[in-house]
């Protein structure tokens, strides 16, 4: 197949910076994508991450900084003459052509000629599994299905940058995982670089190559979905991404104490004082009610939500509620009302003080 | 519960036709008396005769006024959309803020007489007549402003059932410059509503006569007429042909400007 033999190319973004009457939505946004990645800017709405994959189609122009696709400076370079493929989150069939002629309107622009047109659009069909469809218009597609005749008319010109807005957010959650993995399979068959815009963490963790989690128009934290989750850099990133119990604590040279636990901080620097720890609902264990080596804590199980294999239990410890996630199977003694103990496992943790949780857009 | 529903679509159906043989009644009877009168024999037991419709031709002013009419129809509702459209386009996409001040600006027209509209024309065509051409081509200008409130509803509406601002970035990133962008994209979606747009302007053109008669422009209308006052009878059977030819255009745009996808659903 054409597409596979292509290889992605390098795509920089240099401090790019945008305001809008006043307001900075970009506050200098750099980020290199290796050729061939797929990076995932993270963010709550508002945070700049649908900004920044704009100024890189050219659909908006940059206050400052630079745009670089394979070498090629394009910050001056209007969208469609920058050789990028993209989809929206909004359906952008064009209503008057079948799945396609939507396929085939890009390459149409790009003087293909008919034969390899028709050829190369019944590929891309194929490759996003809607050969039977072509002959459809947009209005007789589910809206799964629009947007995947959309990724393949993105890709039939052979863009060097893939760019998705948002392309799951219109869809009801069965579809969208499987889109979503769909879309990372075509993107690893095409090889090309590809920037996702997205708010779901889910879907962000899942699909990328590296995740870039974005807040106030600045990247805070840019890593592999692992690292994201699990060494989070700032309060931010471990609010925003997977749940996090904010406990009240006491900073103390290289630990905070949390209820008599002493946890390791992540950055030793902190200067000493009260503070919030941020801790990871599965470094909390729960027990049912034994002696005093089963927890140092004494609460009582609010309300416990079977989430398959996995449980999350709420604990009232009197003036807090902290959660947990442990095993099903450790779960199902724990209903409502059940007294028990808990503790925290001590791994390094983050701290806040005293700022707002950030709330998922 | 059928009977219910069935006795209230028989009521339905009854006003559906009470109310279009009510409407039709009021449009055609003063067509066919126009019709009437314009086949009638010369003398009270005279037999019915074309002659009246025969004779337009022998009317050079007549024929004139027709084929002028015609072009102005022609040139304002081309030059309506050409300027509007990207207008509005490009309203809607990069000054959402003026799409209220465009508006109203467009409804102006409707507001001002076309007498008052004359009065200021007057001046502007005095100069363009000696400055630049004295043709009556030159009316579209003022058409072209008489036509917008109209064009501009039709084509609000049709702009409103598509997501402008999508499509136009989808085609951009494909590759398309602008006037792709319009021609390929844009114009084939909102197909009814230029049809719309079109048909509203030249009925408009076809039926205007205040202001060429003021500005001493011989169009259809003041052909129509002047021509009343010698040979009522050519004139009434022009005044039909030029309905009826609304009529067709009408039935033409119904048919074939419904959208694409009512077409092939009906398919």
């Amino acid at each position: 197949m054409m597409s596979t033999s292509r290889s992605g190319v390098e795509v920089r973004l240099e401090d790019l910076r945008r305001r809008y009457a006043g307001v900075t939505a970009l506050d200098g946004l750099s980020l290199t994508m290796a050729p061939g990645e797929l990076v995932a800017l993270l963010g709550p709405s508002g945070c700049g991450k649908t900004t920044a994959l704009r100024l890189v189609a050219g659909l908006e122009e940059a206050n400052g900084g630079r745009v670089v696709i394979g070498g090629e400076d394009v910050t001056n370079v209007p969208a469609n003459k920058r050789e990028i493929g993209m989809v929206f989150q909004a359906y952008s069939l064009f209503p008057h052509m079948t799945a396609m002629q939507n396929v085939a309107f890009g390459m149409q622009l790009h003087e293909v000629g008919t034969e390899e047109r028709r050829k190369r659009a019944g590929e891309m069909l194929e490759l996003v599994g809607l050969s039977a469809h072509a002959n459809k218009y947009a209005h007789q597609l589910s809206g799964g299905q629009q947007q995947r005749v959309a990724l393949a008319r993105a890709l039939a010109i052979e863009p060097k940058v893939l760019l998705l807005d948002e392309p799951l957010s219109a869809l009801d959650a069965k579809v969208r995982s499987r889109l979503r993995d769909e879309i990372r399979r075509v993107q690893l068959e095409v090889g090309t670089t590809t920037l996702f815009v997205t708010h779901d963490q889910e879907e962000a963790l899942a699909i990328a190559d590296r995740v870039g989690v974005m807040n106030a128009g600045r990247l805070e934290q840019l890593g592999p979905p692992t690292t994201i989750y699990s060494r989070p850099a700032t309060p931010f990133v471990a609010e925003f991404v997977g749940l996090t119990n904010r406990l009240p604590g006491v900073v103390k040279g290289r630990e905070v104490e949390v209820r008599g636990t002493r946890l390791p901080l992540v950055k030793p620097d902190s200067t000493d004082g009260p503070a919030i720890a941020l801790v990871r609902p599965e470094a909390v264990s729960v027990a049912a009610d034994g002696d005093v080596s089963s927890g140092p804590l004494i609460g009582t199980v609010i309300a416990t939500v079977f989430l398959g294999a996995t449980s999350r239990v709420t604990v009232d410890l009197g003036d807090i509620t902290v959660l947990a996630q442990l095993p099903t199977s450790d779960a199902v003694a724990l209903t409502a009302g059940t007294r028990v103990r808990l503790s925290l496992r001590t791994d390094p943790v983050l701290i806040a003080r005293d700022e707002k949780a950030p709330t998922e857009a | 519960m059928a009977a219910v529903s069935r006795a209230r679509r028989l009521k339905l159906r009854v006003f559906r036709i009470v109310t279009l043989v009510v409407f039709g009644a009021f449009f055609l009877i003063p067509i066919y008396a126009m019709f009437e009168f314009s086949t009638r024999g010369n003398g009270v037991d005279a037999p019915r005769t074309l002659d009246n419709w025969k004779a337009i031709g022998t009317y050079p002013d007549m024929v004139a006024g027709i084929v002028n009419s015609l072009e102005l129809a022609a040139i304002t509702s081309v030059a309506t959309l050409v300027v509007l459209v990207p207008t509005m386009v490009w309203v809607r996409l990069r000054l959402p803020r003026l799409r209220r001040v465009i508006e109203l600006i467009s409804l102006l027209p409707l507001t001002i007489p076309a007498i008052v509209l004359v009065v200021g024309f007057g001046p502007m065509y005095l100069w363009l007549g000696t400055n630049f051409s004295d043709s009556i081509l030159t009316l579209s200008f003022a058409y072209s402003i008489l036509v917008l409130p109209y064009a501009y509803r039709a084509l609000d509406a049709g702009l409103a059932a598509i997501d402008v601002k999508t499509l136009s970035e989808a085609a951009r990133s494909l590759g398309a410059g602008w006037p792709t962008v319009m021609w390929r994209v844009i114009v084939p979606n909102m197909s009814s509503a230029l049809l719309n747009a079109a048909l509203l302007s030249v009925a408009l053109v076809l039926g205007e006569y205040t202001i060429a008669n003021n500005l001493l422009y011989p169009n259809l209308q003041v052909e129509l007429v002047s021509l009343g006052r010698t040979n009522a009878g050519v004139s009434i059977a022009v005044a039909v042909a030029s309905l009826l030819f609304a009529f067709v255009l009408l039935i033409a745009i119904s048919f074939f400007g419904r959208p694409r996808r009512m077409r092939s659903e009906v398919a």
